[in-house]
């Protein structure tokens, strides 16, 4: 057999960086096409006066110039409160997973109240929340957020630590390993995957959390504020644009994650992309 | 190669590698009763040689392999294997182990997979390097190192396996079942390997299959086991000459060995149907 094939001189992540550059061009061209085209229908649709509920792009976009100061202020507020759940929530789901992988009784004990406290809708907590932390303090949006991310991480990450192939374990006990190599060598990486999956869903549902928080009172400089409080003044065009600068938040978060998880495991992306059939 | 190991002494190496005495499994079954997975097993094995266990689903021989392995604790009986207690042996790092999934984990290129072992054994940075580009070429994937396990095909990623099992350079190999997933080509190219290993290496190896040609073509002994409850029913001895190769495969005692290996099986297997629609599978 001959030494290196055509693959032997490529380091398997870049390849993977360089295949999927191109390829993320022509997946996501039609999808940008179909973008412009609809925004191009919403302005037409929505030209002339009297259309504020839904207001055109165009007035939408200046509005992000008329009230840039509110915007900016808002955003970053939410942002940072998402931010501190997302880490709030991740770090605790984390916890909570190494533990209940670990042991047995915690797995026993947690698993079920974890899944039956999924069943409770956290929204409606968001008041209690803002009660106990206090309604002007950050904290009660953070830990909105945290609440909606804990339990995705939580589960992924514990299954990401239990689900290893058992062969694998053997292969190491017949090494004669200590516990903490299996967990470091074999159930750690393991785990990552799941890990960014979870972390992925999380930071939508951060944002989620802090600004269903947020409507339920607090400071008036956040996100959630500007849109309830701009809506209930008629203007719609402020409250589209709060809308909008939640979602570019989420979807920033999401893409830091993303990049993060191409960085730290670029095997991951490289495998599923199918390398070599 | 193997003077290399200073925990292989000269003690151990009088004695045999294996040794089972009335080794007896039984698995409790679920809503009452039990399987006797293997009775009152006994084998020696010495060092160098090359063992086939072979028999039906259900016989007991990945049971008994992973019994020597001290992956599974036997309900009685001793297993010794260089001389000490199963257990010891483990955590000697006496054997290395080949499965029939190659068990690469994706996270780790092939070099670093090789390397785990080494690692886990800490083995210092210098010498870990050199023993994996040794292991490498032995299985041929020198230049296959950077890639990552699902770069390779099923039989490449057998070979990485076999050479992650062999990087510490035990005295013992146990392989259960390594090429059953493999096709029918790739497999005697692997046999034809992994003789050359074993001859070059001077590693006892334990090999369980299905597959009657493979254990006669491979072994220097066939130990034949019947299901229900799992043991030995005969011990054939392969006196091919060594070694090995494709004229091997067609010559008349190669024939001989195969037949009286398939009649041994059989004679304990014909009576039921189910058990002979498992042994229509072999070979």
């Amino acid at each position: 057999m001959s030494a290196a094939g055509s693959l032997g001189n490529v380091a398997p992540g870049r390849l993977a960086w360089g295949r999927s550059l191109g390829a993320a061009v022509r997946q996501y061209l039609p999808a940008t096409v179909v973008l412009m085209v609809g925004l191009v229908v919403w302005e037409l649709a929505t030209a002339g006066p009297g259309r504020r509920v839904l207001p055109a792009p165009s007035v939408i976009a200046s509005a992000f110039g008329e009230e840039a100061d509110l915007l900016r202020r808002a955003g970053t507020a939410t942002f940072i409160e998402a931010l501190g759940g997302l880490i709030l929530g991740t770090g605790l789901g984390v916890l909570v997973a190494f533990a209940t992988a670990r042991w047995v009784t915690a797995r026993e004990v947690l698993v079920p109240i974890a899944i039956a406290s999924s069943a409770i809708p956290l929204i409606a907590v968001a008041p209690i929340l803002n009660n106990w932390f206090g309604v002007l303090n950050p904290m009660s949006k953070m830990a909105m957020a945290a609440l909606l991310v804990f339990f995705p991480v939580m589960i992924n990450v514990t299954r990401g630590l239990v689900e290893v192939q058992p062969a694998a374990l053997e292969l190491m006990r017949s090494y004669a390993t200590s516990d903490w190599q299996v967990l470091f060598k074999v159930r750690v990486p393991n785990m990552l995957p799941f890990f960014f999956t979870a972390l992925k869903i999380g930071t939508t549902l951060a944002f989620i959390g802090a600004i269903v928080a947020e409507y339920f009172g607090g400071t008036s400089d956040v996100l959630g504020r500007v849109v309830i409080t701009s809506m209930s003044s008629g203007s719609f065009d402020v409250a589209w644009a709060g809308i909008l600068l939640g979602a570019a938040g989420a979807i920033l978060s999401y893409l830091a994650v993303a990049v993060a998880e191409r960085l730290i495991i670029p095997w991951y992306a490289a495998m599923l992309s199918g390398g070599r059939t | 190669m193997t003077t290399e190991k200073p925990a292989r002494s000269t003690v151990d190496e009088a004695g045999p590698a294996v040794s089972l005495d009335g080794v007896s499994k039984i698995f409790p079954v679920r809503g009452g009763g039990e399987t006797v997975a293997l009775q009152d097993i006994g084998l020696a094995i010495a060092p160098t040689e090359f063992v086939s266990l072979i028999g039906p689903s259900g016989c007991g021989k990945s049971t008994l392999l992973r019994v020597i392995g001290d992956l599974i604790e036997p309900s009685s009986g001793t297993v010794m294997v260089n001389g000490k207690p199963a257990q010891r042996a483990r955590a000697d790092r006496d054997y290395g182990m080949v499965f029939q999934a190659p068990v690469l984990f994706e996270w780790r290129t092939v070099e670093a997979n090789v390397r785990l072992p080494l690692e886990v054994m800490g083995l210092d940075r210098g010498q870990r390097d050199g023993r994996v580009r040794e292991m490498l070429d032995l299985v041929e994937l020198g230049g296959f190192g950077s890639h990552y396990p699902h770069q390779l095909s099923g039989g490449m990623q057998q070979r990485v396996a076999i050479a992650r099992a062999l990087a510490f350079q035990p005295a013992l190999l146990l392989m259960d079942e390594p090429f059953g997933a493999l096709d029918e080509m790739t497999r005697e190219r692997l046999n034809t390997e992994v003789l050359g290993i074993w001859s070059r290496t001077g590693t006892t190896i334990i090999f369980v299959t299905h597959s009657i040609p493979e254990a006669v073509f491979l072994s220097t002994r066939v130990v034949v086991m019947s299901a229900r409850p799992g043991r030995i029913t005969n011990v054939i001895d392969i006196d091919l000459p060594q070694p090995r190769n494709e004229q091997t495969r067609e010559s008349d005692r190669y024939f001989e060995l195969v037949t009286e290996v398939r009649e041994s099986l059989r004679g304990r297997v014909a009576a039921s149907p189910a058990r002979a629609r498992a042994e229509g599978g072999i070979g």
